[in-house]
């Protein structure tokens, strides 16, 4: 068996460091992303002031990442997970009726062009705040602050051994594809996929009976449906209002915008 | 050390098998009356071929498996509905795949999860944890995550999540297996440092031999040899009925 040294997987966001925005309480973290996100969706789209709003929140943000030294690469890989929105967001104005427009020659829609601007540049916004948020926050923390939210403990079971176990999935498919390629096979064809469909397979079922032995091991350690956790840090109104400095900032945005714009 | 007590006799036995039989839902029989005692502080290997029943065996020992006929008792207390945790508490087994066993995120905390199940205080947690990882030399893992250290340190830390919890027995299912040499070395110098009642399922004969004074050999769901491991492992007529092969050149004779 080899030893998982993959470094990579589920805990590839987290950059370590000892900022301010490192030390916040996790739970108080996942508060302040969830209301900056609130405060971003609820900017009117056909709003004249929007823009400049979103360009108010986005300052926000990159002066958050200054802080926590988490550096403008990193924050840019994040937008990856974003990709499906561009497309939707690019094709609105294509699709979308009423009134048109011509851009560089090509008739466009004027409330689709607005439509898909906002629908961007919210989702950049929300991405780069959940960016920051998984590049300041272990991934273990992060978990311990979704419990102390109240989270359903059986979701955040779930996600503590998706967390644990990725490495030693993505392990064994490693050493599947190896044994694979060690035989000759090369997966560059569509009739591969009959090699690669039951490979798939017999991955669930190790999967699958993996988990019936770490149930065992952990009946056997006395579980009882919960997994308990350590003692929690009590976390005062400074750190609160240091965690929730970002989306009140953000409300102040839109407060201003409502009423100048 | 390893040889009981004289008054062992007298005290509760660690473990106490009798007569245990169990067939498996879909009809398969796996035991066919099993007895088994162990007294406090012995260290017994469990021997026998691929699919004798030892597993199942193994299962019963703490009730993840009941419901067949005869009884098993953990110090004393026989194991049922109403001692579960308890049993569960006494008996502390070591599974085969160390990442298995250590499913929490941080060494720590996995050594920390039997105890906290326990409901024991925070402090006497952090206590038993150090304690638990000092006993199997990975004192300074503790923060670590268990898929960042080597295989034999993860099977060391399987056997100090069951340590924490103090049981009366230890089992351990095949524990030098997938080890390197020097993982299996370090690993026999933990258990051998640990005063506690062993019971180790194994494949490997001269580790048995070298860890355990007395071995069971099950086979077909029967304990077909009980006596000292030396007597059982130079007898080539046993071993040759049951499966069980000593490697090339050893002579269990010559071992001092």
């Amino acid at each position: 068996m080899g030893a998982g040294h993959a470094h990579g997987g589920l805990g590839a966001a987290y950059v370590a460091g000892d900022t301010p925005v490192h030390r916040l309480e996790p739970h108080t973290k996942l508060v302040a992303v969830l209301a900056f996100a609130l405060v971003v969706v609820l900017t009117p789209v056909q709003a004249g002031w929007a823009p400049p709003a979103y360009a108010g929140f986005l300052v926000l943000l990159l002066a958050v990442a200054a802080v926590a030294r988490v550096r403008p690469g990193r924050l840019l890989r994040g937008l990856a997970v974003e990709v499906p929105f561009v497309f939707f967001a690019l094709l609105l104005p294509v699709v979308s009726r009423g009134p048109r427009t011509d851009v560089l020659g090509v008739s466009l829609s004027e409330s689709g062009l607005a439509a898909g601007g906002s629908i961007l540049a919210k989702a950049t916004l929300s991405v780069l705040a959940a960016t920051l948020l998984a590049a300041t926050t272990d991934p273990r923390a992060l978990l311990r602050g979704l419990e102390r939210l109240r989270l359903p403990s059986v979701l955040v079971q779930i996600l503590t051994f998706m967390i644990r176990y990725a490495d030693v999935i993505s392990g064994e498919l490693r050493r599947m594809k190896v044994a694979r390629e060690s035989r000759g096979f090369r997966g560059r064809h569509l009739g591969a996929l009959r090699v690669l469909g039951p490979a798939a397979g017999s991955l669930f079922i190790r999967a699958y009976e993996r988990g019936e032995r770490v149930h065992l091991a952990m009946l056997s350690r006395g579980y009882t449906g919960r997994l308990p956790t350590g003692p929690v840090a009590v976390v005062g109104g400074r750190a609160w209002a240091a965690a929730l400095s970002l989306p009140l900032a953000a409300a102040a945005v839109l407060a201003a915008g409502s009423l100048l714009g | 050390m390893s040889t009981p007590p004289p008054d062992a006799s007298l005290a509760a036995p660690s473990l106490l098998v009798e007569d245990l039989a169990y067939a498996y839902p879909d009809g398969h029989q796996a035991l066919y009356g099993v007895d088994l005692r162990l007294e406090p502080g012995e260290r017994v290997a469990l021997l026998g071929p691929n699919g004798a029943g030892k597993t199942t065996l193994v299962l019963h020992l703490n009730g993840i498996l009941r419901g067949g006929r005869g009884r098993v008792a953990v110090g004393g207390l026989p194991v049922g509905d109403r001692t579960l945790q308890e049993v569960r508490r006494r008996v502390g087994i070591v599974f085969q795949d160390p990442d298995d066993q250590l499913f929490m995120p941080t060494v720590g905390e996995d050594v920390a999860f039997g105890p906290r199940n326990l409901g024991l205080p925070e402090s006497e947690v952090t206590r038993r944890v150090a304690a638990a990882l000092a006993a199997v030399d990975m004192a300074d893992a503790v923060d670590r995550p268990p898929h960042h250290l080597s295989f034999g340190q993860r099977r060391r830390v399987a056997v100090a999540t069951v340590l924490s919890m103090q049981p009366e027995v230890l089992v351990l299912d095949e524990p030098s297996s997938n080890l390197d040499p020097a993982g299996r070395r370090e690993l026999a110098e933990v258990l051998e440092g640990l005063p506690i009642t062993l019971l180790m399922v194994t494949h490997d004969l001269p580790y048995a031999l070298q860890l355990c004074p007395r071995s069971v050999v099950l086979d077909r769901g029967m304990v077909v040899a009980d006596g000292p491991t030396r007597e059982l492992l130079a007898d080539p007529a046993l071993l040759a009925a049951h499966r069980l092969e000593l490697p090339f050149g050893f002579d269990p004779r010559a071992v001092p």
